[in-house]
């Protein structure tokens, strides 16, 4: 075990553990955007900072992926911590200033209008869809295209995948809901509300409701299983994340087919 | 065929992972630039996502995923270059081509991009083509430079 003092706090934690889970044990919050607890940590958004007490120099560290020492004396709420926190939140507010995740973030820091000039985007580029698909799905569909300032998330040459399963994972984590899925595909999710985990082959119509000719052990099976023992939900519940003026034309829609 | 060529340059680096942005240099020094389906050839035999070697493909400089020409001009824009009258070499060079930076000549001999500093500020204005760096320009000595390319 390791001792080390979190706004002098003492805390004793395992070796491995990282800052930010070291402080969750304490009850402290630390604002986080890029980080999922079913995938390793990553360290994009920068806005889980921590001042580091050394000897000589105070060190600012992301707290999501740096691991506990002995000792070690950790700052979350100090002044420096905070104005820098507050840089990254408008610089993210002036990206995207109609994500409500942001909106409330700056909202909590006291931020009303950024400084800079203003984009109207919904991704703030934290790649966790790129990782959810890359290391939970094991699929790679999407990824980063460019870099600097043109960097997007993206298939490649901006074509429908043919690897991509429709799993739903990186609408799930998208923090800021910048990926949607298609109301088709949630069609396809909202009839199977309820039941647990299913062939996404039967999802799909391809093989009848109950009967699997693989006796749900394929490949595509196992993905699911895979999101659903990282993610601790289906991806099925990635329909919760759709716009409510979407989910609400979809139900004018049933309607419509009922009467 | 294009697939063998590949199929060499994948055996030269033992179909290491690693090895890929290599590979990809290899790939472009064979056919002027990145084709798709290549693209998509790479990833399937080394095993690894297309969006990953798209990524590499599209974040660095090098790469071109449009066709370039037999012949491809670099013209220096750095700041050097820029103060010495760098953007009037570019537009001598666009009307000579007819064409924009960026882009291909018709008879798909020359292609024209704008870089940033080629490391020799002494000699500004700059504009390499190909291997072969000309320095100290004037728009007077582009045309019969030009002309001697085939």
């Amino acid at each position: 075990m390791i001792t080390l003092f979190i706004d002098n706090q003492k805390v004793a934690v395992k070796e491995g553990t990282t800052l930010l889970k070291a402080s969750e044990k304490l009850g402290i919050e630390i604002p986080t955007l890029c980080y999922h607890e079913g995938l390793p940590p990553y360290g994009a958004c920068r806005l889980c900072v921590v001042e580091i007490i050394g000897e000589k120099k105070n060190r600012m560290v992301a707290a999501c992926s740096f691991l506990v020492d002995e000792g070690m004396k950790v700052l979350t709420i100090s002044d420096r911590v905070l104005k820098r926190r507050r840089m990254i939140v408008e610089f993210l507010l002036a990206r995207c200033p109609d994500i409500k995740a942001i909106r409330d973030l700056a909202d909590k820091m006291g931020i009303k209008k950024p400084r800079f000039k203003t984009k109207n985007l919904d991704c703030i580029l934290c790649g966790l869809c790129v990782r959810v698909c890359n290391e939970v799905a094991g699929i790679g569909a999407i990824g980063f295209v460019n870099r600097g300032k043109k960097l997007k998330v993206d298939t490649p040459f901006h074509l429908a995948s043919d690897v991509c399963i429709g799993c739903g994972a990186c609408s799930f984590v998208c923090p800021t809901g910048a990926i949607e899925m298609e109301l088709d595909a949630v069609k396809r999710f909202r009839e199977l509300l309820g039941i647990e985990h299913k062939c996404r082959y039967s999802l799909m119509g391809l093989v009848s409701y109950k009967v699997c000719s693989n006796n749900y052990e394929c490949w595509r099976c196992k993905v699911d299983q895979r999101i659903r023992d990282s993610l601790a939900t289906h991806p099925i519940f990635a329909a919760k994340k759709i716009k409510t003026e979407k989910v609400n034309q979809y139900f004018s829609f049933l309607k419509k087919i009922q009467e | 065929m294009k697939f063998n060529k590949i199929d060499k340059i994948l055996e030269k680096f033992n179909m290491q992972k690693s090895q890929l942005i290599s590979i990809l240099q290899d790939i472009q020094n064979e056919f002027n630039f990145l084709p798709m389906e290549v693209l998509g050839y790479v990833a399937e035999k080394l095993g690894i996502p297309f969006s990953l070697v798209y990524h590499l493909a599209t974040f660095y400089k090098t790469f071109s995923l449009k066709r370039r020409g037999r012949h491809l001009i670099n013209v220096c824009l750095g700041t050097a270059c820029h103060i010495r009258g760098g953007v009037r070499i570019l537009e001598k060079i666009e009307r000579d081509l007819n064409i924009k930076s960026g882009s291909i000549t018709l008879d798909s001999k020359f292609s024209l991009e704008v870089v940033r500093c080629v490391g020799c500020c002494s000699l500004a204005p700059v504009i390499r083509i190909d291997d072969d760096t000309h320095g100290r320009l004037t728009q007077g000595k582009i045309t019969p430079m030009l002309k001697k390319y085939e």
